[in-house]
């Protein structure tokens, strides 16, 4: 079990770290609205309950934010750590928005969360919301400077290759700011993570109201939450589709593996239920199904927006097919070795101080140099990231998704109808949402991510060239200690969460 | 506007701006040296409650500090970032290890049914006072006296020894910049909580507080006389005009030498740092943080300058010095430095917020209607 290489401990440490720390940021930046909602009902009103009300659920953001931050630190300085290449490789595109996520959103948060916390008796009431509100943005501008980054690595776009730095170096930072994958993951990432807090509210209020405790701060938290909710489920839909849109150009590998699809064709169907079958191969015979509920056509018209038209199967991707102009990976690796040497010719002619033979390297390298990443990998099948996993993640996710959109209604209408408190199968149904939510989120990430593998900056720099030179046993024993740390953090957080939860809003 | 400047200027721009954020960090490390003087200076929980509810209000701006030094690292110097971060990996990880538990402990404390009780909390922020300074300390002394690294001509790192970066540890100098700097944060944790906290009924407590500021002042010493000593006398890393890096002897008085404002800056600060603590314990004051702190940064400023400027190699390879990185060879390239330099517009709009929100919240010092309730850390 332990004999992996160094880069899948590594991918394995990134992965253990980042899904920590995504089951407390997504609560973070929709708990931080919710929370300034409530905090303006309060200061329009003037109405002490909702100020109690405020209270109560920023204690529990607090305790969440907290360890928000504790597994976030890693994360930015594990590129460093366990991606030493990639950080020199990239650093002069990916470093700018970390900077910029500190200096823009990092400092907003932390200089307005002391004073959200700690403010009621020293600032006034509309200073206070200010700061609240500020929390808020801060939040959800430290997403948008990550997700830029992000987006650029699923979607590397706005800069070129320096042979001399052995480097991509940025040469547009508005088409990385703008790039529409970066733009489709923000908005679809913070109106998910919308949902995330909203049931959480909603889990926390159905369960008062099942123990018949705090029952009027209940029904006003589900009415908020309930609004809020449904307007980011209908979002996200709209944003998730926009991302199966873009993917469909920028990662159509991504598109074919979480569709399960092999075999490119006009008028594709979606695959709405299946079983994947773990035995299929790229580019054998088997069936890519052991059982399967196609809805016909309808593929063409999420990706491309127009019935009918080809969508490629991760076959075409990998084997290539001429009829539809999509070169084969064997052919790109072969030219990406030839990348890589003329590379190396290049270096060498350059300390050699041989102008002539630089100049030729240079240009035989320049005609190959999109192809460099390929030149790594060992087999065009690497090229294919795991078909289950990112199938029944995407499907996990789009089936949560469009069932939290009918979840949020019913808590609506029934909360208008003021009825809410005799439905407790609904209600049992809420308090059970939030931990639906949670796996649809931790989902999304591992399609974008899973999805987009073997490469850590996609088509450029697949990860096992991205890695330290460090020995697996450093990257092993780190990784253990990330786990016994935060698992043990994450066990006092939700001790502490229940408690403060059982005891409850005060003066409610 | 920043486009037209050359890449030499935004290099010295951007470690300029590197080394302001890593001093402002030095000060802010007030949260830290308060976390270690929480078991001394306090004889019952109320007191002990007082110091983290105080340090509480700011712990954040120092870890956000933390993570924008990084950052701004990163983005203007990644082959500095790729080369330490991923080379001097242990010393690293166990630096971020001590933050990791720090972020928690404030919030968790005092909470029922907090896991693993409150003085595992308090360890914890001990830990990250003590252990966490004294291995930051030992990594910048690096920037002095080296690291054992190579890089090829990818710009690929390889660490030379098994120790991964906590070999820095074992180094005179850089143990000593390590427990100056947990000192000096002790010295300026305690001029912090002398501004902040009430102590109108404790005077004991307040005693004790100011007390540990001179006394901890008096600790620092030899270890500031031992690395401004060496600093003088020691062999440094510089580079000629074609960037060729070699050992020169005395490199670092000769940077002092050359450049006069740095010199200036760092016997400015060092003054400024006594007076605080002059203020602090022997003249009863109350502002003396703004001095200490103040000194600091000059001190912090003094340091990075030494380091990076005067064509010295910021991030010397003892086993290769040609694979030592310099403020010319390690940054972003032009295009993003004049992108990340209009960025740096919003910094003063940053600090002025803060300074704002600092003012506003420590209009009334901390005292015992503050630690009560849920509200509370």
């Amino acid at each position: 079990m332990f004999d992996l290489q160094m880069v899948d401990w590594a991918r394995a440490q990134f992965a253990l770290t980042a899904m920590y720390h995504w089951l407390f940021v997504p609560l973070t930046l929709g708990l931080s609205f919710l929370c300034a909602f409530f905090e303006t009902i309060y200061v329009r009103t003037g109405r002490e309950e909702w100020k109690n009300l405020t209270r109560f659920w920023m204690t529990l953001f607090g305790i969440n934010f907290a360890i928000g931050v504790a597994t976030g630190i890693i994360l930015e300085f594990e590129f460093g750590t366990n991606w030493s290449n990639y950080s020199w490789m990239v650093g002069d595109i990916f470093g700018a928005p970390l900077a910029i996520e500190g200096i823009v959103a990092f400092f907003l948060e932390a200089t307005f969360f002391a004073v959200m916390f700690f403010g009621w008796d020293r600032v006034s009431k509309n200073f206070h919301l200010f700061s609240t509100w500020m929390v808020a943005i801060g939040s959800n501008l430290s997403a948008l400077w990550i997700l830029v980054a992000n987006g650029w690595m699923q979607y590397p776009i706005g800069m070129a290759f320096n042979p001399d730095t052995v480097r991509f170096e940025m040469e547009n930072f508005w088409a990385v700011l703008f790039s529409p994958v970066a733009l489709a993951k923000f908005t679809h990432t913070t109106s998910s993570s919308f949902i995330v807090g909203s049931f959480f509210v909603i889990a926390v209020s159905s369960w008062y109201l099942l123990k018949g405790r705090h029952i009027e701060m209940a029904k006003k938290s589900i009415i908020v939450a309930s609004v809020f909710g449904l307007l980011s489920a209908t979002y996200a839909a709209w944003t998730g589709d926009e991302s199966a849109y873009s993917n469909a150009s920028t990662q159509p590998m991504k598109l074919a593996a979480y569709e399960g699809l092999y075999d490119g064709e006009k008028n594709a169907g979606i695959v709405a239920l299946g079983v994947v079958n773990p035995a299929k191969q790229p580019g054998d015979q088997q069936q890519p199904f052991l059982f399967e509920i196609k809805i016909p056509g309808l593929l063409s018209l999420l990706a491309n927006r127009e019935l009918g038209s080809f969508v490629p199967g991760i076959n075409d991707l990998v084997y290539g097919n001429e009829q539809e102009g999509i070169t084969s990976v064997a052919a790109r690796m072969e030219k990406g070795r030839e990348a890589i040497s003329d590379l190396a010719a290049y270096k060498t002619a350059k300390r050699a101080g041989d102008a002539t033979a630089a100049e030729i390297s240079l240009a035989r390298f320049n005609t190959n140099r999109d192809s460099l990443g390929y030149g790594y990998l060992e087999s065009p099948e690497q090229t294919v990231p795991s078909v289950a996993i990112t199938f029944y993640a995407f499907h996990i996710m789009v089936f949560f998704g469009t069932f939290f959109l009918l979840l949020f209604l019913l808590f609506l209408i029934f909360s208008v109808k003021d009825t809410l408190a005799g439905k407790r199968g609904l209600l049992m149904l809420g308090v059970g949402s939030f931990f639906l939510a949670m796996i649809a989120s931790q989902s999304g990430w591992v399609v974008a991510e899973v999805g987009r593998q073997p490469w850590a900056i996609q088509g450029l720099l697949p990860v096992n060239v991205a890695t330290t030179d460090i020995g697996t046993g450093s990257v092993q024993a780190t990784f253990f200690m990330f786990l016994a740390v935060f698992t043990l953090l994450l066990a006092a957080e939700i001790k502490i969460m229940l408690k403060q939860i059982k005891i409850g809003p005060e003066g409610l | 506007m920043f486009g037209n400047l050359d890449i030499i200027t935004l290099q010295q721009i951007w470690w300029l701006l590197a080394s302001v954020v890593g001093s402002l960090f030095l000060f802010l490390t007030f949260v830290q040296g308060g976390q270690t003087l929480l078991w001394q200076v306090s004889a019952d929980e109320e007191e002990k409650s007082l110091i983290i509810n105080s340090l509480g209000r700011k712990w954040e701006l120092t870890f956000t500090t933390l993570v924008l030094f990084g950052g701004a690292l990163f983005a203007a110097f990644p082959k500095f970032y790729a080369t330490s971060f991923g080379g001097a990996y242990w010393v690293w990880i166990l630096i971020l290890f001590t933050f990791i538990v720090q972020a928690v402990s404030y919030e968790y404390r005092t909470k029922p049914d907090n896991l693993l009780g409150s003085r595992v909390y308090e360890l914890f922020l001990f830990i990250n006072g003590s252990v966490g300074i004294l291995l930051i300390g030992a990594a910048v002394g690096t920037f002095f006296t080296g690291s054992n690294f190579t890089l090829n001509e990818y710009n690929q790192v390889r660490w030379t020894h098994p120790l991964r970066g906590l070999e820095a540890a074992f180094s005179l100098f850089n143990l000593s910049l390590g427990l100056f700097l947990v000192f000096n944060a002790r010295v300026l944790g305690a001029m912090y909580l002398v501004s902040s906290i009430d102590f109108s009924e404790r005077p004991r407590f307040e005693a004790k507080v100011r007390r540990a500021c001179l006394v901890n002042l008096i600790c620092a010493l030899p270890f500031l006389l031992y690395v401004l000593v060496s600093l003088l006398l020691m062999d440094g890393f510089g580079f000629d005009q074609a960037g060729v890096v070699s050992l020169v002897a005395g490199k670092y008085l000769a940077n002092l030498l050359a450049m006069p404002v740095v010199l200036g800056l760092l016997l400015l600060g060092l003054v400024l740092v006594i007076w605080g603590v002059v203020s602090i314990s022997l003249l009863n004051g109350r502002r003396g943080i703004w001095y200490g702190g103040l000194g600091t940064v000059l001190v912090g400023l003094a340091v990075f300058f030494t380091a990076g400027y005067n064509n010295t190699a910021f991030y010397p390879s003892k086993v290769d010095l040609q694979s030592s990185l310099t403020i010319y060879n390690a940054s972003s390239s032009h295009y993003t430095l004049t992108a990340m330099t209009y960025v740096a517009l919003v910094i003063p709009l940053v600090l002025l917020y803060i300074a704002w929100v600092w003012r506003l919240m420590d209009a009334k010092r901390i005292s015992t209607q503050d630690i009560e309730g849920r509200k509370a850390y």
